[in-house]
């Protein structure tokens, strides 16, 4: 009974230690966005969100790229790395690559597909591409790898096995319903400079991707109690 | 028989399209319009009454004026002209109004109080109704009878500077012009000076009898700026400025002529206290209207309040001062004080003259016009008007001359005011009676009860919910097509990751671990799912589903894969076909380089090769006589394009010889009526002899082939691609998607009702009434009938939804062996149809006052209401069917 209940807080307190880095983790990406758009003008003269677009969008993908790359080599929140060769390391970090660069080019067709111009703008959407694939790729590389399995049981109802893959779920989605939401300004005859394809939904995916970043160490905090994971 | 759900929805929806019918019949009200049509210009005016006597004058009053100059400054409110920032900004007007040779009126504008409406109630007098726009196909050109037409058909010389509304609705009238375009709202300077800029040259050439300016300036600052901004006060000097200038050069050229000349100063609408117009606040209704002229006895001094007068009333008065007739549809009354000044016989022919034509206007259109009080009072003038005359010619000078005379003018006067009143409240009023009843008609349908939903189900109704919100929107309607398009796509990406989920996490097919995480899943975050997919299952009914149809292996099992692909590229392909729409829609599509002389043998390739596909996959369910009739009438339907001049045969490529193609047409109505008629028989047969299940399958399909040839012959040559990808996509989804993941009913219902409404917009219709293909009406006849054309034309128009839902009751009754599938369809078809319907409705009269309320919304309406209609049809089609499947059962 006593080494029961030792092991069920012991549990809590690891959850919330856990929750915890998840939430410092988060915060450090959302800073690292608002870096990118602020810090750059003091560098760039009249560099703006919106004239400069694709320079922001640039800044904004790598610097998020990189404070994810640096999160997976301090907090390594995957434990299952085995003893593995440098060879295989840099196998599996050029599939990464090839990952990455196929599901930026699976998102421009897609965008295509939803009606994006197909010669014209190609630019302005491979990058909207690209950081749609930042927010919603690169953090599944790190955190599940290139495994598409894994990633299709992420996603599918109940398949979650930790806080992590459980945040990665709620901020791809929620970067996804961004860039989606995104686009129903542009038809509105308000003239804006943001209605521009793909300001509105590049600037969408982006807010969701925040919203997703804050939000889900809250609700994982706040439903930690019902939370069980397969593998804990 | 017991009453089924699916009965129970066909009839909710036919008392909707009754509340739909009475809903509009309130929301346009018909127009008072004159029958006769406009080309008897020739008429000779009303002659003069006399009672007995005959009067020596019969013709035509000669004008009162010799040129006539019109400055409207859009925009312009009373109180700018006749407040305090008219005696601030505008001394030389204020001056005139209240010493010079000048009548000063306040007009009052009928909403909605937008420039167009108000050019057509200053030029043509009547009130301008949402019915005219459907009517004329949204031509821009005003086909009515005008004060413009009016006097180019009497010789006069027009020149027009200003707002290129003007030019758009009198193309050929001007003998000068130069519109300016009011796209630019942040700029009020540029656009006035253009107009100003030609001024001085005008005015001293004077070769022209008719000058008409439109300044925009004004109501570009109000739209910025509002009506308290100090711009407006430099505008008004502008203009006084403007003013001074033309009155000035007219008196200085009036030495040389006989006649006076007139000027009029007037506002097409005014401004709200936040700077816009198009609803009926006072501040928008109220606007200006000076006439000045030497002919005008100058008044005493003594300030008086401007008398209020309706706006339609200029058209009228410009006639008279013309010398033209008044416009036939005109509903205003002279304004009496211009002509005051004239011999008592004048005046009194005037009178007479617009009385008579309202009079005229009021037989036409009120049934018991003998007992207007209006008709009576217009009798009893004329009578007492004949009494003078007769006098006038005994050469009776006495003072009972005068004395009669002012009395037969009062009476006039009082005849002139309730005919104008009772014409203009036959359309001023929306029939809200009518409006009232349709609505509540149409809304008491989605209120019912419903069985009970899974929450799959609610899921595709929050996306059309989405799509309902949207309709509240301009923008969102003129760009419906945007929206259909995206959901039909997340549609198929969602379909597409129910797919790989299915396949790609089998092998793992462990029973599903029940966290407690998905009670709070479910409530906190309804919208993931949202974005996830409509149809993304819960764990349990995957287990459902998979459970039937056994893994499919190899070659199906990558179809099944790549059909949502090969769809979306489908669409993505139609989409590019017809751009419509309003803010894309001058963007190149594949439909114009199609169909223009250049491409003709790629068009006839593509159209070839879609006829074959839509042989090749219409064919197959029919039987073998109706196969023959369907190979036979598609080469029916591409021996009409070639003989309309559409395509070319390969062996003759430059024929010329060009016909109506009527022969072919309808040798292929013969084929379309043959085929129908077997499916028909067939479904007769299986109904009345009980027989096999598969006769009844045979008969629906030969009904949908029998209905695709007949969409083939009707859609223009570079839209066959478009039907045959219609069918393409239904055989692929029901063989690939549906079949394999056991969607249920009403999933089912939804995709095709989506997929309907994308391809109505896929083959290039949109909300605009200018987009509805009228030539569809005209094959195989020779001249215009109007029961088929019109039938034809509906067709051809919704060809998309009928063909889904067509297919949809195929694919139930051959697919679902339980008899309720199809009454639960028709049910859910009916609900998601009409459910539009109703919110728009409830839209429609909140927004009755918006900017856009006749160039948008009111098109949209009418489309809703058609639609409606249509889907009542189906309804009718599903109940027979469900008749049909209980007595075969």
């Amino acid at each position: 009974m006593l080494t029961l209940l030792q092991r069920v807080t012991q549990g809590s307190t690891m959850k919330n230690t856990d929750i915890k880095r998840l939430f410092y983790a988060h915060l450090l990406c959302v800073f690292s966005i608002i870096l990118s758009t602020f810090v750059p003008s003091f560098f760039l003269e009249s560099f703006s969100i919106l004239e400069t677009h694709l320079t922001w969008l640039c800044i904004c993908s790598v610097s998020v790229i990189a404070v994810n790359l640096v999160l997976y080599f301090v907090v390594k929140p995957n434990v299952s790395s085995k003893r593995s060769s440098s060879s295989h390391k840099v196998a599996r970090f050029l599939k990464c690559c090839i990952y990455f660069l196929m599901s930026c080019f699976s998102f421009h067709v897609i965008f295509v597909l939803y009606g994006a111009p197909l010669i014209e703008l190609v630019l302005e959407t491979f990058l909207f591409a690209v950081i749609l694939s930042t927010f919603t790729t690169v953090p599944c590389l790190c955190l599940l790898g290139p495994n598409l399995k894994a990633w299709l049981r992420v996603f599918s109802r109940n398949g979650v096995s930790s806080i992590w893959e459980n945040s990665l779920q709620i901020t791809t989605i929620a970067s996804f319903i961004g860039a989606w939401l995104g686009a129903f300004p542009i038809p509105l005859d308000w003239g804006r400079p943001w209605q521009v394809w793909p300001i509105s939904c590049t600037l969408g995916a982006t807010f969701g991707y925040v919203a997703g970043l804050v939000l889900s160490p809250l609700w994982i905090y706040r439903n930690r109690k019902q939370l069980t994971y397969k593998n804990n | 028989m017991r009453l089924g759900s699916g009965t129970f929805a066909a009839c909710c929806v036919a008392i909707e399209v009754l509340g739909v019918a009475i809903f509009l019949r309130g929301f346009f009200p018909a127009p008072v319009r004159s029958s006769s049509s406009t080309e008897h210009r020739a008429e000779l005016p009303a002659p003069e009454p006399s009672a007995g006597a005959t009067s020596n004058w019969t013709e035509r009053p000669s004008p009162l004026f010799s040129k006539v100059v019109i400055v409207l400054v859009d925009a312009l409110r009373d109180d700018f002209v006749f407040g305090s920032k008219g005696v601030r900004f505008m001394p030389y007007t204020t001056h005139l109004v209240e010493e010079g040779a000048s009548h000063s009126f306040v007009a009052e504008a009928k909403p909605p109080t937008v420039t167009m409406p108000r050019i057509k109630a200053l030029m043509t007098g009547s009130l301008p109704g949402f019915i005219d726009i459907v009517r004329n196909l949204n031509s821009p050109v005003l086909l009515e009878d005008n004060v413009i037409g009016q006097a180019k058909a009497a010789g006069k010389r027009m020149i027009f500077y200003g707002d290129e509304t003007w030019v758009k609705l009198f193309p050929k009238h001007f003998v000068e012009y130069d519109g300016t375009t009011s796209f630019f709202v942040s700029d009020y300077t540029e656009v006035d000076n253009n107009v100003t800029r030609h001024l001085d040259k005008v005015l001293k050439r004077g070769d022209w009898d008719v000058l008409i300016l439109h300044y925009l300036g004004l109501d570009h600052i109000g739209h910025v700026s509002g009506p308290s901004s100090p711009l407006i006060g430099h505008k008004l000097s502008e203009m006084d400025n403007v003013l001074m200038k033309i009155h000035t050069s007219l008196l200085a050229k009036e030495r040389d002529s006989v006649l006076p000349s007139l000027l009029v100063l007037c506002g097409d609408h005014g401004m709200s206290e936040t700077g816009g117009h198009g609803a009926s606040s006072a501040g928008e209704v109220n606007t200006p209207l000076i006439l000045i002229s030497s002919a005008f006895q100058r008044k005493p001094g003594g300030i008086r309040r401007p008398q209020r007068v309706q706006q339609t009333d200029l058209a009228a008065t410009l006639a008279i001062g013309l010398g033209l007739p008044i416009p036939k549809d005109s509903v205003g009354s002279l304004l009496f004080p211009v002509v005051e000044g004239k011999p008592m016989r004048e005046q009194l022919r005037f009178l007479h003259l617009n009385t008579v034509q309202l009079s005229k206007l009021l037989q036409e259109n009120v049934p018991s016009y003998e007992k207007d009080p209006g008709f009576e009072q217009f009798k009893m003038s004329e009578r007492l008007h004949g009494n003078w005359v007769r006098l006038y010619l005994e050469e009776n000078r006495s003072e009972v001359l005068v004395n009669l005379g002012t009395k037969v003018i009062r009476q006039y006067l009082d005849a002139l005011r309730t005919l104008s009143v009772s014409l203009s409240t036959q359309v001023a009023q929306y029939d809200v009676y009518s409006m009232v009843v349709g609505a509540v008609m149409v809304l008491e349908n989605p209120a019912r009860p419903h069985s009970k939903w899974s929450e799959l189900e609610l899921l595709i109704v929050f996306g059309t919910l989405g799509h309902v919100l949207s309709l509240g929107g301009s923008s969102f309607v003129e760009e419906e097509h945007q929206t259909w398009y995206f959901l039909v796509n997340t549609l198929c990406l969602a379909l597409s990751q129910e797919i790989c989920r299915n396949y790609f996490l089998e092998d793992d097919d462990e029973p599903p671990h029940r966290f407690p995480m998905e009670q709070g899943f479910d409530c906190a975050a309804p919208a993931l799912q949202d974005w996830r997919g409509y149809c993304v299952p819960r764990p349990d009914r995957v287990c459902k589903r998979r459970l039937p149809s056994a893994v499919p292996g190899g070659l199906e099992r990558w179809m099944v894969l790549a059909s949502p692909w090969l769809i979306l590229a489908c669409c993505r392909l139609l989409r590019s076909l017809n751009q419509t729409g309003v803010q894309w829609a001058h963007l190149p599509d594949l439909g114009h380089w199609l169909t223009s002389s250049d491409h003709k043998a790629e068009l006839s390739a593509l159209a070839a090769l879609s006829l074959l596909v839509v042989f090749v996959l219409a064919q197959r369910g029919c039987s073998p006589v109706s196969k023959g009739a369907l190979a036979l009438g598609l080469l029916g339907v591409y021996c009409y394009r070639v003989a309309v001049g559409n395509v070319l045969f390969p062996w003759r490529p430059d024929s010329k010889d060009i016909s109506k193609g009527i022969i072919e047409a309808r040798f292929v109505y013969v084929f379309v009526l043959g085929i129908l008629f077997t499916g028909t028989k067939d479904l007769l047969k299986s109904q009345v002899l009980a027989a096999d299940f598969k006769t009844k399958t045979v008969g629906l399909w030969e009904i949908f082939s029998g209905l695709v040839l007949l969409a083939a012959l009707l859609s223009r040559p570079h839209n066959l691609p478009v039907l045959a990808s219609s069918l393409l996509i239904q055989t692929v989804m029901t063989s690939f998607i549906w079949k394999p993941l056991q969607h249920s009913t009403a999933e089912i219902t939804v995709m095709h009702y989506w997929f309907g409404q994308a391809f109505f917009y896929f083959q290039g219709n949109s909300n605009n009434i200018a987009t509805v293909d009228i030539s569809a009406g005209f094959v195989g006849f020779d001249a215009y009938v109007e029961t088929p054309a019109m039938l034809l034309t509906a067709f051809a128009t919704y060809v998309g939804p009928l063909l889904w839902a067509c297919h949809l009751v195929h694919f139930l009754s051959s697919e679902r062996s339980s008899s309720t599938a199809l009454s639960h369809a028709c049910f859910c078809y009916a609900l998601i149809c009409s459910v539009p319907v109703a919110v728009y409705i409830v839209l429609v009269s909140s927004l009755r006052y918006h900017l856009f309320i006749w160039s948008v919304f009111s098109p949209k309406l009418l489309y809703e209401g058609m639609h409606l209609l249509v889907t009542a049809a189906v309804c009718a089609f599903f109940t027979a069917m469900d008749r049909t499947s209980i007595t075969t059962s």
